[in-house]
């Protein structure tokens, strides 16, 4: 296997007591972020930023369909990442991050299909079309489905950890191949549509929101995030010393 | 290369003995063809429009069908166990496997497609093709499959937890070959198209291999 | 010292099998791990063959690493687990073909003479799926006869083979011994190979202390 030398912290990330005490820590902040930038990134695109000219108010789903799209892609990014991190320094914690990853993408991918769907009845007057950017983003959700199948289908966790960081893997050498496929089907299939998310010069007062949007969805990743890898890491070291000394803390008091 | 050889000879020799498993897929790539005048429409110039994607998807499924079982007597009868104790370079043999499974499935597919795109009506001029789309397309197949396989080889319940995890991989070959074939009926140049595929197949000949490898040591050593 | 297990820890479904674990292979001995069902024999051979790696712990083969030096290790070592390895639809020739083709350390020239010491004399060119369940295991134990890998790691080699057969194998293992060659295998039989070169490594007593 490879060896690299790594910084001291990532050595650190390893070790699940100290993830655990680490995040301890972060969880509230980024908790209180997350309440901020979505209180004031909904807020100001559902109230104050302006309609837009074409589609009145039905745009601003915006606000939640694109950062749930940037998310499910970014997280199966994360959960493939984990994976390799997982496979080639063989760190159980990576695996750990990668398993909390794939539900939480699935579900951000679901959000941002339904979004669009109901974003596509005011303006493209149907439920579904066979657009690019939603058919490339069910298939991310395809491959969220078989990351967590396999998962579930292994009897011991270090083969499931260890054979769905696989297939993830393979699964984000493919993501480029089927986006740039199912674009190429797409131009094919349909002269070219009018795209709602590629407005060119969208005003200030409208991306602006949008940001706070995508930078409060990342927050709350990270927060549900944590929160199903402590749970995740608790169960698998339910054993070790720590987590029993944790929890006889915690009954007593 | 004389270890690559062997384990071809090996494998050759397997589907020799069960020379009559090679009928399955082919026979079930007939039937999921058929399946879509009986239920749809037998009406000539729908079939003729949907010849190439009909065709494509009966020969992914054919494909899928069979990929199940690329490692799964190996594993049962313990020759996996021996092969991954052995010194010799297990992708050789694992590469030897997935020619082998792409002779009997793919490769055959291609040979009887122009008997389903004739009850299909596809226009004469896409005949070849169908059958170069195929050719490029199906080692593809072979290939991501057997990563399914390898992956839940030591699994009970291999079948459907496959098609989950090797369908959306398919998708990019599915819409290039029909795309070809497509394009082959409108009289169109299909160059372009199947050097797609032709990249598609080298870069899955190169990476596949690699991850089968890993698959198969996680399936058998945890 | 060929081969070194320092420390292993092994659990599974949350039952610990072997905490501190360590044990050493030496030219010409035959170590018997002996133990009740589930005490984690076929683990244990499965690990220090390799084809387990869920442990913690070390493995040393002739005091390197064993991840270190894996080819070399497949090289010196013959496995002959629960499943024998035989194709059904190979004949015994062409299954011991394939074997030598997999194990460079099996001599390709003595398959026939090998068929005809485990009694198969005249089925070299049936089928294997049509011999009895007893001459199926002799076709995978005849690469004990092929072999020149110093170690052999065997998990209950004398399964559904008759007297014969178990006493034949058994003066094989003192003959491989007797040259040097080491044994790691399990069984509930008694060895009638000269004691002072077996040595017993009782996994009941390891659960205890």
């Amino acid at each position: 296997m490879m060896k690299i030398s790594m910084p001291r912290w990532f050595y650190q990330l390893a070790s699940p007591r100290w993830f655990y005490n680490f995040t301890s820590k972060l969880l509230p902040w980024f908790g209180i972020a997350t309440l901020v930038f979505l209180c004031v990134g909904l807020v100001w695109g559902l109230v104050f930023a302006p309609a837009d000219y074409q589609q009145g108010n039905s745009f601003r789903i915006i606000y939640i369909h694109v950062p749930s799209s940037i998310l499910a892609q970014s997280c199966y990014m994360l959960m493939a990442v984990a994976g390799a991190i997982g496979l080639i320094w063989k760190m159980k914690m990576a695996h750990i991050i990668a398993q909390a990853c794939a539900p939480i993408g699935a579900s951000i991918a679901v959000m941002s299909l339904a979004t669009g769907a109901i974003w596509g009845k005011p303006t493209w007057g149907a439920w579904w079309v066979w657009d690019a950017r939603l058919t490339a983003m069910l298939v991310l959700l395809f491959l969220y489905i078989g990351v967590i199948a396999l998962h579930a289908a292994f009897e011991n966790k270090a083969g499931a950890d260890k054979a769905s960081a696989i297939l993830s893997l393979v699964g984000l050498v493919n993501i480029p191949i089927i986006k740039y496929s199912v674009e190429w089907w797409n131009t094919l299939h349909q002269s070219a549509t009018f795209t709602v998310t590629e407005k060119p010069a969208m005003p200030p007062e409208m991306w602006i929101p949008l940001l706070i949007m995508v930078l409060g969805f990342y927050c709350f990743f990270a927060v549900i995030l944590m929160g199903r890898a402590r749970v995740e890491l608790l169960e698998r070291e339910k054993r070790s010393d720590w987590v029993k000394q944790l929890i006889l803390v915690n009954w007593t008091q | 290369m004389s270890f690559f050889l062997a384990a071809l000879k090996r494998e050759l020799l397997l589907v020799f003995r069960h020379r009559s498993d090679i009928i399955n897929p082919l026979a079930f790539f007939l039937m999921v063809a058929v399946l879509f005048p009986l239920g749809v429409s037998p009406d000539p110039s729908f079939l003729s429009e949907v010849a190439s994607g009909v065709i494509w998807v009966a020969a992914l499924l054919a494909c899928l069908l069979s990929v199940d079982g690329i490692f799964r007597s190996d594993y049962q009868d313990g020759s996996l166990e021996q092969m991954l104790i052995s010194a010799e370079p297990l992708w050789m043999l694992v590469t030897a496997k997935v020619i082998t499974h792409w002779l009997v499935s793919g490769f055959f597919l291609a040979l009887i497609s122009p008997l389903v795109a004739m009850m299909f009506f596809l226009p004469e001029p896409a005949y070849p093709a169908l059958i170069i789309s195929l050719l490029l397309g199906t080692p593809t197949l072979s290939l991501m499959g057997a990563i399914g396989s390898a992956l839940t080889v030591g699994l009970r319940k291999g079948g459907v937890l496959i098609s989950l995890l090797v369908l959306p991989l398919y998708i990019p070959v599915l819409i290039f070959g029909a795309g070809t074939v497509q394009a082959g009926a409108m009289g169109l140049p299909i160059q372009g198209y199947l050097a797609l595929l032709a990249a598609i197949l080298v870069f899955s000949l190169m990476l596949a291999p690699i991850a089968i490898v890993a698959a198969l040591k996680i399936s058998i050593r945890s | 010292m060929l081969l070194a297990v320092k420390n292993l820890f092994c659990e599974r479904d949350e039952r610990i099998l072997f905490q501190g674990f360590s044990m050493q292979v030496n030219a010409g001995e035959v170590v018997q791990i002996i133990g009740q069902n589930g005490s984690g024999k076929t683990t244990l051979l499965r690990i220090l063959c390799g084809l387990s790696d869920a442990y913690e712990g070390e493995i040393f083969w002739q005091n390197e690493l064993l991840d270190e030096v894996r080819s070399h290790y497949y090289q010196s070592m013959l496995y002959v687990g629960h499943l024998s390895g035989v194709k059904g639809s190979l004949t015994a020739e062409e299954n011991l073909q394939w074997m030598t083709q997999l194990d460079s350390s099996l001599d390709k020239c003595s398959i026939k003479k090998a068929l005809k010491l485990v009694g198969l004399y005249g089925f070299e060119d049936v089928p294997c799926h049509s011999l009895s369940a007893g001459q199926q295991r002799r076709v995978g134990l005849a690469r004990l006869y092929l072999s020149s890998a110093p170690l052999w790691i065997l998990d209950e080699p004398f399964t559904a083979l008759d007297k014969k057969g178990v006493s034949e194998k058994e003066a094989l293992i003192a003959e491989h011994v007797s040259r040097g060659g080491s044994v790691i295998l399990t069984t509930h039989h008694d060895l009638s190979i000269p004691k002072q070169t077996i040595r017993p490594i009782n996994l009941d007593e390891m659960a205890r202390t």
